[in-house]
């Protein structure tokens, strides 16, 4: 079983490339990739107007199972990605009962196997219960499978929590994503607090909601020595923050 | 005079003879309203519907009385006595009014945009009854009237607004029509619930409400809701009082010739001194007397005359 890909534009960032080739691939394995393969193949698909690009990777999903299978389930979510051109996906723990837990783990990993068509990643609970309490039992659920922790819509409310939460996942060479946003600033808001907002009479979220947040976690992991993921980032503020955390510790590396 | 609107969604949208329009034709229907018969057969035939999600008891009865006074058929919904108890969604709410062949909608919603959201699927005429933080706009023409009324002219007058601006639909919908009236408008609250973005609407933000009421011809005070001293808008009412009641010795730095306003319910003793509230500076009631000539000024504007169109 053989394909062959024929004129398409292939994308590649990783080795720089951007131009109109042909694949040709044979079990599963690229074979070739160059302008015009004359080869015999078993099927061959003009791709010519179409980007050929290798799979691309949302670590941010959410695909409710189990729990809330109304929504979206695993099979459903992973066939959306495979759709959109995306070969790998991490999930959030905000699914019924919350991944906070190996059996949530398990089970998401096992059902990825038996239902999708791509790679599904599991990112467990910082807390548990996302309540922002009690740590999860991380090492447990590394060893299960989780790639990463987050408490996902929530951000990880105290310093402390936050503090042992890097320091904890760092030793497990695991990843912290953080939803960076300071709810007692945010509360009913929903658009940007600024000019619009009070044009329209809506409740806005101030930039400083986001930032202090990131700000916090920017010390923490640099204290702990951890990395950090803060997701969607909204705000001028926190890119500035991030700027300036990486120039600092690459001037250390150095 | 032209008035070219479907809609009266708000101040925003209209340009400065546009009010001039609407304040002119109210001067108008005012006399109908001092008559031994307070009622002319202009809408006769025309049906309108008052659609209030929120309390009220000036805009209601005072659409109604002026929808009457024009003769059109007017009836009041209550969100309490319909379906939106059982949890019907106001785009179904509105489309089941709008079978019932109405010529107008009047809405007030506690969601700022509600009454543009509607106006995207109805071929009733739509009338901003005060919608969330946004825009009162019938509000702020009676105001522009009564001012008129009573200064005989808007342009150049110093006048005050005080009190929760950022909370406030009557404020923005005043901010909007007094300036495109060439008034000089002053903000004042605590910085909380006053913004320093708001200058961008081109006003003056001024903190201290002595210092704004100086020399001022007209001071607009707002109600203050007691529920935002929860929030840390403002320490508590005591404080609130001692910064930004208007008393009588604040009233005194403004000109001799300066009226006092509020578009009520008013908190005496809080935003404003009983005795201020009462005083022969006070169009308080003047205001709620106007805004009927108001209201049926635009009822005519937006319904007299011209056959509707079909929707599209």
């Amino acid at each position: 079983m053989s394909l062959l890909l024929k004129n398409g534009r292939v994308v590649d960032p990783a080795t720089e490339t951007d131009e109109t080739l042909d694949i040709l691939i044979d079990r599963g394995k690229f074979i070739e990739i160059k302008p015009r393969i004359q080869a015999q193949a078993t099927k061959i698909i003009d791709v010519s107007r179409h980007v050929v690009a290798p799979g691309f990777i949302d670590m941010h999903t959410h695909l409710r199972d189990p729990g809330q299978e109304d929504k979206e389930t695993i099979q459903t979510g992973s066939a959306a990605a495979a759709k959109g051109g995306f070969t790998s996906i991490a999930c959030m723990p905000n699914t019924s009962p919350v991944n906070d837990h190996r059996g949530v783990t398990e089970y998401i990993i096992s059902e990825a196997r038996k239902r999708a068509m791509i790679n599904v990643f599991s990112i467990a609970a910082v807390t548990k219960s996302q309540g922002g309490e009690q740590l999860t039992d991380m090492g447990d659920l590394a060893e299960a499978g989780a790639v990463a922790f987050s408490d996902d819509g929530f951000p990880v409310k105290t310093s402390e929590v936050m503090r042992r939460a890097l320091e904890y996942a760092e030793q497990l060479g695991k990843l912290i994503i953080d939803h960076c946003e300071d709810k007692t600033l945010t509360q009913d808001g929903v658009m940007h607090e600024g000019y619009y907002s009070y044009l329209f009479g809506l409740k806005g979220m101030p930039a400083s909601a986001e930032e202090i947040i990131v700000a916090r976690d920017l010390i923490l992991a640099e204290k702990a020595e951890a990395r950090i993921h803060i997701a969607h980032i909204s705000v001028k503020g926190a890119v500035d923050l991030i700027r300036e955390a990486k120039r600092k510790k690459a001037h250390h590396q150095r | 005079m032209s008035f070219n609107h479907e809609h009266l969604l708000g101040i925003q949208n209209l340009t400065p003879s546009d009010i001039l329009t609407i304040l002119d034709t109210a001067e108008s229907m005012y006399e109908i309203s001092t008559r031994e018969v307070k009622k002319v057969p202009t809408l006769r035939g025309k049906t309108i519907i008052n659609l209030f999600f929120e309390p009220s008891t000036r805009t209601r009865s005072s659409f109604e009385l002026a929808a009457k006074r024009l003769s059109a058929d007017i009836i009041n919904f209550s969100q309490s006595v319909s379906s939106v108890v059982k949890g019907e969604s106001l785009k179904d709410t509105v489309l089941n009014l709008e079978a019932m062949n109405p010529d107008a909608i009047i809405i007030r919603h506690a969601s700022s945009g509600a009454p543009y959201y509607i106006s995207t699927f109805c071929r009733s005429h739509v009338l901003n009854a005060g919608d969330g933080f946004h825009e009162h706009p019938t509000q702020a023409l009676l105001d522009a009237f009564t001012i008129r009324q009573v200064k005989k002219r808007i342009e150049g007058l110093k006048i005050v607004i005080a009190g929760d601006i950022l909370h406030s639909r009557v404020a923005r919908s005043n901010i909007f029509c007094l300036n495109r009236l060439g008034a000089q408008v002053v903000l004042s609250g605590p910085p909380p619930l006053l913004p320093p973005e708001f200058e961008k609407f081109g006003v003056e933000v001024e903190y201290d409400f002595d210092k704004a009421c100086k020399s001022a011809d007209v001071i607009m005070m707002l109600r203050i809701q007691l529920e935002r001293q929860q929030r840390n808008y403002f320490p508590s009412l005591r404080e609130y009082r001692n910064l930004y009641s208007l008393t009588r010795r604040r009233f005194r730095q403004a000109k001799r010739s300066a009226i006092i306003m509020h578009p009520g319910p008013i908190n005496r003793g809080v935003e404003i001194s009983a005795d201020m509230a009462d005083s022969v500076k006070s169009v308080i009631l003047r205001q709620v007397e106007n805004g009927i000539a108001v209201r049926m000024a635009i009822l005519y504007l937006l319904l007299g005359g011209k056959e509707r169109e079909p929707s599209a």
